[in-house]
């Protein structure tokens, strides 16, 4: 792999830009792997790079039915925190947050990371307690989290309509100051590049169309590019969870629903933290183009379509706008949604399932980008050894059936609350 | 958005529905814990057509049965659920 340098460039620009190569290479399948990813997003491709990379594996297949980084790697809103309220949900987010903060030197691939600030806006008195309790639980668990005043908030984003009169008034806020946002394509890039120089097979345009089995076990996969034999198969394919492991007659605590976002034009500086509010389902950013990311509520309904709805669209501008009111003057350019698979109690499964050999990493619901170093080092853990990491054990399968659920919203049997 | 015919109303926008749940994760009463579990805690999720419970929430909140297809959103069919879906 050719290391990427500031030197790298110098020389680039004195010899006409002829040094680069392409970042991976473009093998065709071998008939045989000894562990096979299904999805090359970020979570596939972190999973193989960490394969690679910790366990020494090296005969490692990623799958991807599309171009890697085309799913929902792509069409997030690239925010990375680790500000949620329960114990295993810390430790997971945390430990990813922090190798987040060392990604671009691990990668030599600069992802762009950006940790400036992730706040919660909180709208009342009661939303105030909420997230008073809320920064202690994260402080009791070893996660930075400073309670802000009214005025601190204003401070920090001046556009914010703080009057008594706004439609939705601004009390205070909590924030995650290393939390921020990152460049969501240069992840997926920067970790299929790394897996790729550790001998990784990324093999783009081919669907997995079924499983191969042996009694209980599973032992390759079908796909529109023939036959591959595989010692483990790991699913790792967000929205598509629930048709994948349909693929091998499992029915997942999962429905699969669309998430929307949408971008301005670029201007100048004008929002310099991630602003979220929970009441409402509302994040705002600005992307280091200059572009204000947008995002909201899922379309409340299954959905595999790749598209979502205006009224949805409609419902997080409004907030939006009655948050920021400057932000009316900007055209927006683009929307676009992703599929997630939105799991029952909010929280993602990485672990094993009923069928021998087949391992499951999904039920992210619209939270999966901000994981992507965690879910990716801890699914190589399960994949490598076959059993659970510290971190993702509680995260299993099974919790549905036996209780221990996650459930930071509590949302009973359904997905998002409701 | 999608247009929802209600067996009631007629034809209506969706913002006047509101999505509920699959009609195979409806447990029965008589159903065991497990079946209970497995039939609340799980769904086909299928990446096609299924079948659906909604409701006309903001207009006569009747309940209804929508069979409709996950990527295309086309509705081949809705029929009405209910008391007074009864003979």
């Amino acid at each position: 792999m050719n290391r990427y340098s500031a030197f790298g460039l110098l020389w680039g620009a004195l010899n006409g830009q002829k040094h680069w190569q392409p970042a991976w290479r473009d093998p065709e399948p071998k008939s045989h792997y000894d562990i096979i990813i299904i999805g090359g997003g970020g979570h596939g491709l972190a999973t193989a790079y960490y394969l690679a990379k910790v366990h020494g594996l090296r005969n490692i297949a990623v799958l991807e039915k599309g171009w890697i980084g085309g799913g929902n790697t792509g069409r997030n809103t690239t925010i990375v925190r680790s500000n949620y309220r329960l114990k295993p949900l810390h430790d997971l987010f945390e430990f990813g947050l922090k190798l987040w903060h060392n990604l671009s030197d691990e990668l030599n691939y600069n992802v762009m990371f950006s940790p400036r600030g992730a706040m919660f806006l909180g709208h009342s008195d009661a939303d105030m307690v909420k997230l008073a309790e809320r920064g202690d639980a994260m402080r009791c668990d070893g996660i930075d989290a400073d309670l802000m005043t009214r005025d601190e908030v204003a401070k920090l984003e001046p556009l914010l309509d703080m009057s008594r009169s706004a439609r939705f008034p601004i009390e205070g806020g909590l924030i995650q100051r290393r939390g921020g946002t990152a460049r969501h394509d240069a992840v997926a890039w920067g970790y299929a590049r790394g897996a790729d120089s550790f001998g990784v097979d990324i093999i783009q345009k081919c669907e997995v169309t079924g499983f191969v089995r042996e009694g209980d076990a599973v032992v390759g996969v079908e796909t529109t590019r023939g036959r591959i034999g595989a010692g483990r198969v790991g699913i790792c394919v967000a929205g598509h969870s629930g048709h994948v492991a349909g693929l091998a007659g499992l029915k997942l605590p999962v429905e699969s629903q669309t998430l929307q976002a949408m971008v301005t034009e670029g201007v100048k500086p004008m929002i310099n933290s991630v602003i979220m509010s929970q009441s409402l389902h509302c994040y705002i950013s600005q992307s280091d183009k200059g572009g204000i990311v947008f995002g909201g509520d899922p379309d409340n309904w299954p959905s595999y379509a790749q598209r979502g709805h205006p009224m949805v669209m409609e419902g997080a501008i409004a907030q939006g706008l009655a948050l920021v009111p400057a932000l009316s003057r900007l055209r927006m350019v683009r929307t676009w949604s992703g599929v997630t698979d939105m799991s029952f109690d909010g929280s993602p499964i990485i672990g094993e399932t009923p069928v021998r050999n087949l391992y499951l990493n999904g039920g992210w619901c619209y939270g999966g980008f901000k994981a992507t170093p965690a879910s990716g080092w801890t699914y190589a853990h399960t994949l490598a050894t076959g059993s659970a990491h510290p971190l993702n054990a509680p995260f299993s399968l099974e919790r549905f059936m036996t209780g221990a659920t996650i459930d930071e919203t509590g949302t009973g049997p359904m997905p998002n609350s409701r | 958005m999608m247009q929802i015919i209600c067996p009631h109303c007629g034809p209506r926008a969706q913002t006047e529905f509101v999505y509920e749940r699959t009609v195979d994760s409806v447990a029965p009463v008589s159903a065991c814990n497990e079946e209970a579990m497995q039939t609340l805690f799980t769904r086909g999720n299928p990446r096609g057509v299924d079948d659906e419970i909604w409701r006309h929430t903001f207009g006569c909140r009747a309940w209804m049965v929508v069979t409709r297809h996950r990527v295309t959103n086309e509705i081949s069919n809705i029929r009405a659920v209910g008391p007074e879906a009864l003979p």
